[in-house]
Order: C-alpha cells, then sequence, then structure tokens
C-alpha cells in the first residue's frame, strides 16, 4: 500500500477531551456472550499489559491463547519496576487531577503524544488503584490505615502509589493471579515456554501466529480471530540496557514485516543513574532508583589529573579536596539541581565524560555522593537526641543510620554489585538505557494498521511521546491490559462474530511456518565464525555511540552504513551451535539479534529525520545556544510510522500529525 | 582467577546426567555468577561444542528465574542474593565450584542446569488469588488495612517463586512458597473472604505435584534470597486445621 499524502488517522473520537473516552465506549460496538465464546484471541506476553489483559478477556469471555517466552506468565521484566504507579486520585488534597496528570504527561513527553490517548490514561488510572487493591497488591500504608503516596520525578503533586521498591513486582503478581484464576477456569490456555516467530495474516487480517516450541523446537502453528502484542520494549538494541536479557523486539518485527508500522523508534529513554559498565563480559546495566537523586550530589572532578588518577586507581574520591570538584548539575542548573529531569541529567554526565573527567576505567562515570546527606542527617538527628556539640564520627554514625532507613535497599544492592560501600565512598554511576517511548503505531483502538492486530504496554508507542515520566510505564500497562484494549477490541472483533475458528492447516499458516523455518535453516547454513552475542554487542556499540544521549546527522548516517554491513558480515559470519529442534539458547538469541539489526536501522533513519531535539532525541544540531534542546513544533508535531519494506530498502515514512487543542505548547527550563 | 567447574550435563529429561569439569581461567572478580557462565559458554562454543543450557532473565534478583545449587547450596554461598546477583569475588582463585540444577521430583530436569518449576505455577492456579474481575473494585481507600498487618502481607508477597526452598528441602517441601502466598492473602481483609478454600486447594495441589512434607528442618528460610520466613508455614498450618474442621468442601 502506498499512500499519497502519507497521512495516517488516528481515529480519534470527536467531542470535548474530558468526555471523548466516556461517550466512545458507551457507543462502541459490542460482542454478545453468547458470540464471545465463539471467538479465539492470542495474546503475546504476561508483562503488566499482556497479563492484565488475557486475564479480563477471560472474565469476558473470549477464548483466550496467551503465550511466553518463560518457563512461568509470572517473570516478565514489569516485574523489576521500582518506584511506583502514578494515579490521579487526588487523595493528598493537593490540587492533583485528571487534567493535571493528563498536561504532565504530555509535557514531560515534549508534546510528541496524542492528546485524546493521554488524557484516557490519566482518565482511567484511578481504576487501576482500586483494581490493584481488590486483588491484594500490598501498597504502602499511612498509620491511618489508608494508602500512602509520593512525589516523583519532579512533579508538583503526590500521586505514585508505591510497595516498597517493588511495585512493579507486586502489580505483575496480581496481574498474574488473576491470569492464573483465569488459567484454572478455563477461560485462558496458557503456553509457556513458546515464542512468536511470525504474524500469519489471512485477507489482510491478523489472524495467527507461529510459536516456536523452546523445549522441541517444533514451529507451531496458532489461529485466533484477533491477535494482541504486549511484547514490551526494544531498549536490548544497545545490547547493554537495564532490560532483561531475554526482553528483544522479534514478535514486533515480524509483526513490522508483515506491514505494522513502526512508530517513533528513536524515542527513547536514557536513565541517568545506573551502576557502570565494569568490562567488555558484562551482560547487564543495573538501575539504582532516581529516588537516590533526593538526597545524593552528582559530580567529577574539576581537575583532569585528578579524574586521570581515579581512574588509574591512583587516588579516590575521598582524596579530591571539596574546591576541586564539579557539581556540574548545580553549576549548570541552579534550579533545580541535581533533581533536573531523566533525559537533562544523563546528557550532563555524557559532557562531563566527553570532556575527559569521567572516574571509572572506561571513562565512562560519575560520582554520586551522599556525604553532604550524611552529615545533614546527622547534625539534624544529633540534635532531635539533645547532643551538644558531638564528635564528627557520631554525627557520621547517626547520619548513616537515617540514609539506611531511607535508601537501605539500594545501597546493599549497589555494594553487593560494585563491591564498594556507598556510605564511605561515592557511588558512581552512569547513564543507561531503561525504557522505549517508541513502538508499533497504534490508533485510538491501539488497534495497529493490520486489522484485527493490536499493540498495548511498551510495545505501542500511544502515550509516552519523546519522554516518559517516572511512574507512568505500570500505569499506561494496566491501564491498556485491564481497561482500555478490553473495550476496543470489541470494535473490530463485533464485525467477525460470523467467522468460524481458524483453520491452522489453512496455506496460510503453512506458508508462515515455511518462512520461520527458511529463517532458521538460512541462520544454521551460514557455519561462521562469530557467536551471536559478539553481533548483538557491537550492534549495541554503535546504536549507543550514535543514536544514544546525543545525535549527529552525520554520526547518523555512519551509524546506519555500520549497521548495514554489520548485517552483512551477521548474515555471512554467524556461527550456530546444536540443532533446530531443541532447547538452543543460541538459536533464540540469533533469531532476536537478526530483528534487533533490522529495527537499529529503521532507528536510526527516524533519529535522521527528526531534525529537532526533543526528549529523548538530541540532536546536537538543534539546540539553543546554552545547551538546551531546541524543538521545532512547526516542522515535527507528528508521529513519525515506518513503513518496512525489505532490509536492503528505504524504509517509507508515514505522518501522523498531532493537533494540541487543549494545551500550550511550552518549551522545558530548568535553569 | 583461574577456576575449575564441576557441572552437571544432561542432554534431555529422559537422558542420564553427568558431571562434566571445565577449567575457566582469567575470570574477573567484578564477574557475576551468570556472567562467568556465559564467558564459558561462548568458550565452548568455539570450540563447536554444545553451551551448557541454564536459566535466567533480569539478572537483577527479582524475575525468579535463575536458580543452581553451587557448592551444595541454592542460589550459591551469599545469603539473601539469588544466583544473577552473586559476584565472582565470593569465590576464590584456584577453586573448584561444583554446579547442578535443582534436585526435586516435582522439578524434573530439562536439560543441564534447566528445570521444569510449572508445578509453582499449577499450586497459584488451585488458588492463590482474589476472585475479583477486572471493573468489580470498589474505591481503593474504602478499607482501611493496618499498616502493620499490610507490611507483614508485602513481607510474604515478596517471594519471587524460584523454587529454591524446595531445592533446600531434604523434602523437597514447597511449605514456604505455599504459606508465602496463603499468608499474603489470609493477612489482607480482601483475601479474607475465600481463605479457607484457598488454603485446602493450594495444599492439596501441592501434594498432588509429589512435594514433600515439612519436618521443621527451615532450610528453605536460609536459603530463600528473599528472606522469606517459617513463621508463614505455622499460619498456613493453622489455616489449613481451622479450614479443614470448617469446611466440607475444597473446591
Amino acid at each position: 500500500m502506498h499512500m499519497d499524502n502519507l497521512n495516517l488517522n488516528g481515529n480519534v473520537p470527536s467531542g470535548d477531551l474530558a468526555d471523548k473516552w466516556t461517550t466512545y465506549r458507551s457507543t462502541l460496538p459490542l460482542v454478545a456472550p453468547n458470540n464471545k465464546l465463539k471467538i479465539e484471541i492470542i495474546v503475546v506476553g504476561t508483562g503488566l499489559a499482556g497479563a492484565s489483559a488475557a486475564a479480563t478477556l477471560g472474565e469476558l469471555g473470549y477464548l483466550v491463547k496467551c503465550y511466553t517466552f518463560h518457563d512461568s506468565p509470572r517473570r516478565a521484566h514489569s516485574i523489576a519496576a521500582q518506584g511506583g504507579i502514578n494515579a490521579a486520585k487526588n487523595y493528598r488534597n493537593d490540587g492533583d487531577s485528571v487534567f493535571r496528570l493528563f498536561y504532565d504527561t504530555i509535557k514531560g513527553g515534549d508534546y510528541r503524544s496524542r492528546e485524546a490517548n493521554v488524557y484516557r490514561l490519566a482518565e482511567v488510572s484511578t481504576s487501576i488503584i482500586d483494581q490493584a487493591v481488590a486483588q491484594g497488591v500490598p501498597f504502602a500504608r499511612e498509620y491511618g490505615g489508608l494508602l500512602d503516596n509520593r512525589s516523583f520525578g519532579g512533579v508538583q503533586v503526590s500521586r505514585t502509589f508505591y510497595a516498597r521498591g517493588q511495585t512493579g513486582q507486586q502489580l505483575l503478581l496480581g496481574a498474574y493471579q488473576s491470569l492464573s484464576r483465569q488459567i484454572a477456569l478455563g477461560n485462558v490456555k496458557m503456553f509457556t515456554r513458546h515464542e512468536m516467530i511470525e504474524l500469519v495474516l489471512k485477507d489482510g487480517k491478523a489472524r495467527g501466529i507461529i510459536a516456536r516450541n523452546l523445549l522441541t523446537g517444533e514451529l507451531e502453528k496458532h489461529g485466533a480471530h484477533a491477535v494482541v502484542l504486549a511484547t514490551g520494549g526494544y531498549g536490548n538494541v544497545f545490547y547493554l540496557s537495564t532490560n532483561a536479557m531475554n526482553c528483544n523486539v522479534t514478535a514486533a518485527m515480524r509483526a513490522v514485516a508483515k506491514g505494522a508500522f513502526m512508530a517513533n523508534p528513536c524515542f527513547t529513554q536514557i536513565h541517568p543513574t545506573c551502576i557502570p559498565q565494569m568490562g567488555e563480559y558484562q551482560s547487564k546495566l543495573t538501575l539504582m532508583s532516581e529516588s537516590l537523586r533526593n538526597d545524593g550530589r552528582v559530580w567529577v572532578p574539576a581537575k583532569k589529573e585528578d579524574a586521570k588518577a581515579i581512574r588509574d586507581g591512583v587516588k579516590t574520591a575521598l582524596d579530591i579536596p571539596e574546591a576541586d570538584r564539579d557539581y556540574f548539575l548545580e553549576r549548570r542548573y541552579p534550579a533545580f539541581g541535581n533533581l533536573v529531569p531523566r533525559d537533562v541529567a544523563s546528557r550532563a554526565a555524557k559532557t562531563a565524560c566527553d570532556e575527559g573527567n569521567g572516574i571509572v576505567p572506561t571513562g565512562l562515570g560519575v560520582f554520586l555522593d551522599f556525604s553532604a546527606a550524611i552529615e545533614r542527617y546527622g547534625k539534624s538527628k544529633a540534635n532531635i537526641l539533645g547532643l551538644s556539640n558531638p564528635a564528627h564520627a557520631k554525627v557520621i554514625e547517626l547520619g548513616e543510620k537515617v540514609i539506611e532507613e531511607k535508601y537501605g535497599n539500594l545501597f546493599e544492592m549497589y555494594e553487593k554489585i560494585s563491591g564498594e560501600n556507598p556510605y564511605k565512598f561515592p557511588m558512581k554511576i552512569y547513564p543507561a538505557v531503561h525504557y522505549t517511548m517508541g513502538g508499533l503505531w497504534v490508533d485510538y483502538n491501539l488497534m495497529t494498521n493490520v486489522p484485527g492486530l493490536f499493540s498495548i504496554g511498551e510495545s505501542n508507542f500511544s502515550d509516552h511521546g519523546a519522554n516518559r515520566l517516572g511512574a507512568s510505564a505500570l500505569m499506561q500497562g494496566l491501564a491498556d491490559g485491564y481497561f482500555v484494549l478490553p473495550y476496543t477490541i470489541g470494535t473490530f472483533l463485533s464485525e467477525d462474530i460470523s467467522t468460524p475458528k481458524l483453520d491452522v492447516h489453512a496455506p496460510e499458516f503453512t506458508a508462515a511456518a515455511d518462512l520461520a523455518k527458511q529463517r532458521i535453516d538460512k541462520l544454521f547454513a551460514i557455519k561462521g565464525k562469530q557467536s551471536a552475542e559478539s553481533f548483538h554487542r557491537r550492534l549495541g556499540k554503535i546504536i549507543w555511540e550514535y543514536c544514544g544521549m546525543s545525535r549527529t546527522a552525520e554520526g547518523l548516517t555512519s551509524a546506519r552504513q555500520q549497521v548495514r554491513a554489520l548485517r552483512d558480515e551477521f548474515y555471512a559470519d554467524l556461527y550456530l551451535p546444536g540443532v533446530a529442534n531443541d532447547l538452543n539458547p543460541e538459536l533464540e538469541k540469533a533469531l532476536r539479534v537478526a530483528d534487533f539489526i533490522d529495527l537499529g536501522e529503521i532507528m536510526v533513519v527516524d533519529a535522521l529525520d527528526r531534525n529537532e531535539s526533543c526528549g529523548g532525541h538530541f540532536r546536537e544540531e538543534y539546540q539553543t545556544p546554552d545547551g538546551e534542546a531546541l524543538r521545532r513544533d512547526d516542522e515535527y508535531a507528528y508521529v513519525s510510522a515506518w513503513e518496512f519494506k525489505g532490509a536492503d530498502q528505504d524504509p517509507i515514512l508515514h505522518k501522523e500529525m498531532l493537533h494540541f487543542d487543549n494545551v500550550e505548547l511550552k518549551t522545558r527550563s530548568y535553569k | 582467577m583461574k577456576l575449575t567447574l564441576k557441572i552437571w550435563r544432561q542432554p534431555s529429561q529422559n537422558v542420564k546426567g553427568k558431571f562434566e569439569t571445565y577449567s575457566l581461567d582469567n575470570v574477573s572478580e567484578h564477574m557475576s555468577f551468570l556472567e562467568m557462565l556465559d564467558v564459558l559458554n561462548e568458550k565452548l562454543s568455539f570450540e563447536q561444542k554444545v553451551p551448557i543450557a541454564f536459566e535466567h532473565d533480569c539478572r537483577e534478583g527479582i524475575c525468579g528465574t535463575c536458580s543452581l545449587v553451587i557448592n551444595g547450596q541454592p542460589h550459591g554461598p551469599l545469603q539473601g542474593t539469588t544466583t544473577c546477583q552473586l559476584h565472582m569475588r565470593n569465590f576464590k582463585d584456584g577453586e573448584t565450584i561444583v554446579i547442578e540444577p535443582y534436585r526435586a521430583s516435582a522439578f524434573p530436569v530439562l536439560k543441564d542446569l534447566s528445570v521444569d518449576r510449572g508445578a509453582l505455577d499449577r499450586i497459584i492456579q488451585a488458588g492463590g488469588f482474589i476472585s475479583v474481575s477486572t471493573g468489580q473494585a470498589q474505591d481503593a481507600n474504602a478499607i482501611p488495612i493496618e499498616k502493620d498487618v499490610a507490611s507483614h502481607a508485602f513481607d510474604a508477597a515478596t517471594c519471587i517463586g524460584c523454587g529454591a526452598c524446595v531445592a533446600a528441602c531434604p523434602n523437597s517441601s514447597a511449605m514456604l512458597f505455599t504459606s508465602a502466598k496463603v499468608a499474603h492473602l489470609a493477612l489482607l481483609p480482601q483475601g479474607k473472604v475465600e481463605a479457607q478454600k484457598r488454603v485446602l486447594n493450594m495444599v492439596r495441589q501441592m501434594d498432588l505435584e509429589n512435594f514433600g512434607n515439612c519436618s521443621n528442618i527451615t532450610a528453605c528460610e536460609a536459603e530463600c534470597p528473599k528472606g522469606i520466613s517459617v513463621s508463614n508455614i505455622a499460619l498456613m498450618n493453622r489455616e489449613f486445621l481451622s479450614a479443614s474442621f470448617s469446611s466440607n468442601d475444597a473446591n
């Protein structure tokens, strides 16, 4: 399909912003209970979005088939989210509202998301908390027995609900338990250790998947009236990220290969406080919660020779006198200091390291120092205890206790990984890839441009624009799965009630299975010398270097050539051990790396097309005289949705123009 | 560091396994245990040998996918730590390390170090939930819950479902796992409504899955990476007894 104007329509219902969803929900077509019993739905993925959607669709009476490559639906990476989940409950009476949560999300996303979707997200956020509490999610509570909230990510209200530092785990277990109940009732059939490796289209509609049974290697054909992808983000295109090892983009790219559009792929989020890379063998990066920046001060040595001495192990942070430290966030952003948003803090750390002041052997690390906070809390505690003129050692001891109460588990985790005591030596941190705002293009119904193919949670592009606010990922995953998709999928399925169960012996299924088999055979036939892992590592380096925290047209152009060369080398020199019809993690990895390479090229093309800086996308050519992001609303207020035409072709750009009728476009400033 | 590794190799569930010995040089003390296995696997690949199958995912101690029995201890020597967060600095240069899969009849070995822990999911499916469908919930603050009670429930709810408790127990009992979910839900007012039915069904499923009994050895608590307390087992026994007396309907 080649449209002339290439303009996409988000199918947003008409009416006032605040009434759209309620009105639409009350009028959209329904599927009658007797017909639901005949309609099958495939849900791929069991994270917050997938598990909540599968459970809810099962409760509604659909025949649900749910897939995960894990051994259990409880393992998806939503489980690792630490901070919390936002909801416009206004339990604090601090002026929060649906509109304010909507506004903060649109602004935080640097005005690159769709107003109607974001408003709906804010609107259903309150129901998520009700649902989770009813399931037994043990959120933090106050002494009165009511739910506690905290402020998160620099917003002015306290709307974040949390369960210690394990909010994602508790919410996922809530959804997993609901899913387990539906499995026991027979409404959901669960397929563990199954990975989707092909999408099946029939008459232009998504009607099934080819799933590889990871234990036997069998390519199984599964049919349904509709397919829902809840397969997460693509952060592992960078190789090193805070994502789990098995997070991948294969399901999404298989859909893209069949015509689904990939939207805003260059919008990726880099989290400023992660433990830096220590060696080549390193397999992943670990996030340290954003909350640490409330008390930690970020610095590097002001003198390059001091930085070098620290890198070489000749000096430690403690040898650098106060006057020779550069607290660069406080210097550059006096109003917000260490609390500037994620994208700003990350870029500043990169600049400091690029200038040669990094403090770990790789040169890529800065200090996060708690000594001032320890002393301040210690003095205050001594005051409370009535100690007059306490010894310095006593002050530090008391201060360390306060810090331990606030961040004890994080400090312990840091010490386990780094082997250093963060109470005595400042933490070493560096930004790392954490979340991807881009994803499959979906309309207001969360349906992709392929009829019958839906995408929810991190795997779609819809709600976070160019930058996601803290504690909003959990909100979006559960909003899509519990409260949006189960309704909107009816618009497609209501037209399909007379379609019989899909026959997996149909030629479309055989063709898709053959295609999958050919891809696998092709990889085994290469018989080269390099492992899939080594190609992945090299791809990650290219994308991180040229499409990471800051980007230039020149770098991106070169990156595209490098990715293409890497693809050629991959198909010429891959070494794949083992056989196809067995548990073979190396084959799983190789199939995923092949898709990451294709995605990497689309990302770079997208970043090159977007001649502006916004949110996580910083193009060096587009900055203000003092080095801040320069957004260009007149030309780039659109969603870029890429149509893939094959690995050796230019993808085609489709645009969904963004209209802002309810907010005024402003420049973010943290000076 | 230089290490000698004795690793359990088993091609599939129905084939007999055995230990193979590997030596690995240049191990950095900063590596995690699983990164050390990554390096060994890369080496095996280049020698055209089949890499060792082991399970892992988040590598930050929360998903519960990683397992392994290292020198006789599930998740290795460091207390309160999953295998993925165990670092090589906890081992000595020249050391011999024995690496095995979890051993329990309810956890059949699939390949090498991978086992099937599906039995734990089936225990949850038997009743480890609150029967509330989407949209039925009342306002989240409608029922106040005492802070200490919520906190107690949370402690039980932090179980990551890794199965180390089963691997640590000489009887291969899943009492710690099952009781953690029973306690989490029974402590909360939302979960009390179907508490009796829940405990009976979960315990029945646990027995059907061939897990052993609890004989108060408490190795499960000692090896649990999340420090789940055996007091949950006492709570479950209490719940189970009272449910058995007052209910004749387990379904």
